[in-house]
């Protein structure tokens, strides 16, 4: 290029490359770092960590056979206080259910049994269903002339309709993959629970 | 991996093919031709659309968490600077980000004003670059109100009621704005729609316009020679280099030079001692009491002191002429190609009346931008003044001296080194 | 150009006075936001003297307590007070506020005391510092008590049996239109307080650096940030500027 102000032929290629590469290398760990502090900004808030915090429950009251919502995370927490025919119903349906022993994590380890609970009597479940997030329906009476004969009594979702047993097991064939999921949760004492804390912390 | 090079490449041609990719790299970066004598005055255009960038981003992931809601606003910022993770980083960032691009914009308008950047064929440039200046005193204004302090809201109910000493619409067209009859949740509400949408808006399509018209007729210089004029035999210019990578390593540069300073302030002075963040915004806003001494932030500072120095006549509606004086005080500025008729557009190559001017104007402004800060005393008030008058006269003057002066021979060529 | 900005950089230096309305000298105080028995000491006064009125309604419990080198339960046993609407004390996470009643307060106290979360920004750690130990008797005052930083403040002096009463010392002045005034240059104390006067002061301090630290809870992180952007951008400075004296070689 005659006359021209710039001329690039007497050049180190290498070191030009080499510096090129550092600057690149640089820069981008600096754009790394700084997307940091943005993307973690969007992550649960001191508030949404406080609304979050453990939530003792008093479930003296609850009568037997009746449910009690409780607000956990925002979420819905049932506590279902079954009778004993309720969970000798529980025994009987290993056949029409998906995952009758609950072997997928739905649950902590101390809630991986028929009942789904540390005490059988009662129940502790987000009601959360697992197809689609919506909030599955109390039903606990028998053979409802809307849910069919073989309805034993459970949950039903009104979304898209997937049953579960008394104990948030989902049924074989429904849109929901899996169990309703166990919450943390301890016994304080034989009437007072905190729900978001494991058994065995203080 | 080198299957996944290729893979890149050829997604890349399958791009070009369809999108004028490499016409617009070429257009604009590698064979975009800058003379090769800017010097540091160049600097600020470059980073002030880092400033911009930085102040969209930032504004975005405040938004998230910010509340326009007059029972919420200024909780809403608190939330941020502590319960958000990283929010006050966020905060400080578009703070701070506010005062650095009013920095660089006047720091860039003073470029032009040296080198002649706004004369004939850059007219255009100047006045995209004018209406970006307005929008942005426009965003800083609306901007301001958000945080829901006690100087956010004193300060939007002195602009305001500004507007009603026009007369006759005067109280309309203040009573419109607010859309009440003081500030309140209401105006918070458009006032943030506003900040974070209209102006924006307007604000990124204006600089895309500054910058195409800039690139139409090329970059002026620090000798105020167009490059155009001598070409080689290829059609590039003698004095030119291309933009990629000349400039834009260059600017790189010039960028980690500026973040650095700009993360000074953010990290340990971000409140700038009262100037970028002001103490009595830290005090939710109250109608019943206003703070005992408020004044605007710092980059309206010349023009609100302009505004207090016209004594008031009641025969003008009292503050009126000090409305009107401030608002000529920057419309003025739009007319600068034409109040500046010399032939001569560099500094380097003007008389000494013109340089006298200019640093008389210089002077004038930042004497303006303190007082505007001060509370007014009488001695305070004749010297705002002073230097009001001041600041027309160098328009003045420099209309007949850009006509008479005496200038220099302007070199065929640039200088370099 | 450059004398501009000289300048710019004296008017920034000066900086912006904050307290406006009252010309009484301020002391500086000299807190240091490192010290963290200091401020433990001075969120255990806050609570004790000022929360009952004052609430600092935009921090929590448990954020305090970790910025300030306490556990949850330390925090529980020895900073919570209060109660929430249902009895119970309040969690951890919540905000440091109190149930004072706003109607009540300001029957008693004629204003409804103020939040003081950012009052260390908005008045200045200095301002803090003098107003605590600047009331003295005045019998005029439906409390006893005038300060001679916040005239006719409608505060009574709740640290007064730390400090002991003290009484003004006035001086005569003629201002510029020849007319009398009296202002305070100092104080005397009345009968001494539980402490003595450097006690009282740090005291005081303690106060004014847990207030500066609730005004501010990010700075402990913005300063470690600080650092290592700062480095890393020197990084930055030095390989741009490698980079740009290479390519800048082509130029003739």
């Amino acid at each position: 290029m005659s006359g021209a102000s710039f001329d690039d032929s007497g050049v180190d290629k290498d070191r030009r490359r080499f510096l090129t590469t550092g600057v690149s290398v640089v820069g981008a760990v600096g754009v790394a770092a700084a997307a940091v502090p943005f993307v973690s900004s969007m992550q649960p808030s001191e508030k949404a960590k406080t609304a979050g915090a453990p939530v003792e429950v008093d479930i003296s009251k609850l009568l037997p056979g009746m449910k009690m919502d409780v607000k956990w995370r925002g979420k819905p927490v049932y506590i279902i206080r079954r009778t004993s025919e309720m969970l000798a119903e529980l025994d009987k349906l290993a056949d029409v259910l998906a995952d009758p022993e609950s072997t997928s994590e739905q649950q902590p380890d101390y809630a991986r049994n028929h009942y789904r609970s540390i005490n059988p009597e009662f129940l502790i479940m987000v009601a959360h269903c697992t197809h689609l997030g919506c909030s599955p329906k109390f039903r606990p009476e028998q053979a409802p002339e809307d849910l069919g004969a073989d309805w034993k009594g459970g949950f039903y979702c009104p979304c898209h309709g997937s049953r579960f047993d008394l104990a948030g097991r989902v049924y074989s064939g429904q849109p929901a993959p899996a169990n309703m999921p166990v919450p943390p949760h301890r016994y304080v004492s034989d009437n007072v629970i905190v729900i978001g804390e494991e058994e065995g912390t203080a | 991996m080198r299957k996944a090079m290729t893979l890149i490449t050829n997604g890349f041609i399958w791009f070009a093919e369809r999108f004028p990719i490499m016409k617009m790299w070429r257009e604009h970066m590698s064979e975009y031709y800058a003379p090769k004598n800017l010097n540091i005055w160049y600097y600020f255009g470059a980073l002030a659309l880092v400033v911009l960038v930085l102040q969209i981003v930032t504004g975005i992931f405040l938004t998230m968490n910010y509340k326009p809601d007059a029972e919420l606003a200024f909780a809403s910022v608190e939330y941020i600077m502590r319960d958000v993770s990283w929010g006050w980083l966020m905060r400080y960032l578009h703070s701070t980000g506010a005062s650095a691009f009013f920095v660089l914009v006047y720091l860039h308008m003073f470029r032009a004003l040296l080198y002649g950047s706004y004369k004939k064929p850059r007219e255009l440039i100047w006045i995209f670059g004018m209406a970006i200046y307005f929008c942005l005193m426009a965003e800083a204004f609306f901007g301001y109100l958000l945080p829901w302090g006690q100087m956010s809201y004193w300060g939007a109910q002195v602009i305001t009621t500004l507007f009603s000493t026009i007369p006759v619409f005067g109280e309309d067209i203040a009573l419109w704005i607010r859309g009440d009859f003081v500030i309140s949740d209401i105006t918070l509400n458009r006032f943030f729609a506003l900040h974070v949408i209209a102006i924006p808006f307007a604000l990124a399509g204006l600089v895309v316009a500054h910058i195409i018209a800039l690139h139409e007729v090329g970059s002026n210089n620090p000798d105020g020679i167009e490059i155009k004029k001598h070409k080689d035999a290829n059609g590039i210019p003698l004095d030119g280099i291309p933009f990629h990578p000349y400039y834009t390593v260059k600017d790189l540069f010039s960028v980690a030079v500026f973040l650095l300073i700009f993360a000074v302030i953010v990290f340990f002075l971000p409140d700038m001692k009262g100037y970028f963040l002001e103490h009595a915004n830290f005090v939710p806003a109250n109608p019943f009491s206003t703070p005992e001494h408020i004044a605007p932030v710092w980059y309206f500072t010349p023009f609100y002191a302009i505004l207090r120095a016209v004594p008031s006549y009641s025969w003008l509606g009292n503050q009126f002429g000090g409305v009107m004086a401030m608002g000529a005080s920057t419309m003025i500025l739009l007319f600068l190609p034409w109040i500046d008729r010399s032939p001569v557009k560099s500094i380097r190559y003007r008389s000494v009346a013109f340089k006298l001017l200019v640093a008389m104007f210089v002077i004038c402004f930042f004497g303006l931008g303190y007082l505007g800060m001060e509370q007014p005393t009488p001695v305070k008030t004749i010297l705002a003044r002073i230097f009001s008058i001041g600041y027309f006269a160098f328009f003045v003057g420099l209309y007949f001296v850009s006509k008479y002066e005496k200038t220099k021979p302007v070199p065929e060529r640039v200088n370099y080194k | 150009m450059i004398k501009a900005f000289f300048l710019l950089a004296f008017f920034l230096f000066s900086g912006v006075s904050q307290a406006a309305g009252n010309n009484y000298p301020l002391d500086h105080a000299a807190i240091d936001s490192s010290d963290k028995p200091s401020l433990q000491r001075g969120a255990k006064y806050y609570v004790n003297y000022c929360l009952g009125c004052h609430a600092l309604s935009y921090l929590r419990y448990n954020r305090m307590g970790r910025d300030l080198g306490l556990t949850e339960s330390q925090v529980e046993e020895n900073l919570i007070f209060t109660y929430d609407a249902e009895g119970s004390p309040v969690k951890p996470g919540e905000h440091m506020t109190n149930t004072m009643d706003a109607g009540y307060a300001e029957k008693v106290f004629g204003v409804v005391p103020p939040d003081l979360t950012l009052v260390a920004r908005s008045r200045g750690v200095d301002w803090l510092y003098t107003y605590l130990r600047s009331f003295y008797a005045d019998k005029t005052k439906v409390w006893g008590v005038n300060n001679a930083v916040f005239p006719n403040v409608g505060m009574p002096h709740v640290l007064s049996e730390m400090q002991g009463l003290q009484k003004a010392i006035t001086e005569e002045y003629i201002d510029e239109q020849g007319n009398r005034h009296e202002k305070i240059v100092g104080f005397e104390l009345l009968g001494s307080g539980s402490l003595s006067v450097e006690e009282y002061d740090q005291v005081v301090l303690d106060l004014t650096n847990f207030l500066a630290y609730a005004a501010e809870p990010a700075k402990i992180a913005r300063h470690k940030t600080g650092v290592w952007v700062i480095a890393f951008l020197l990084l930055l400075l030095c390989v741009t500027y490698l980079l740009k004296k290479e390519y800048w070689r082509d130029i003739k």
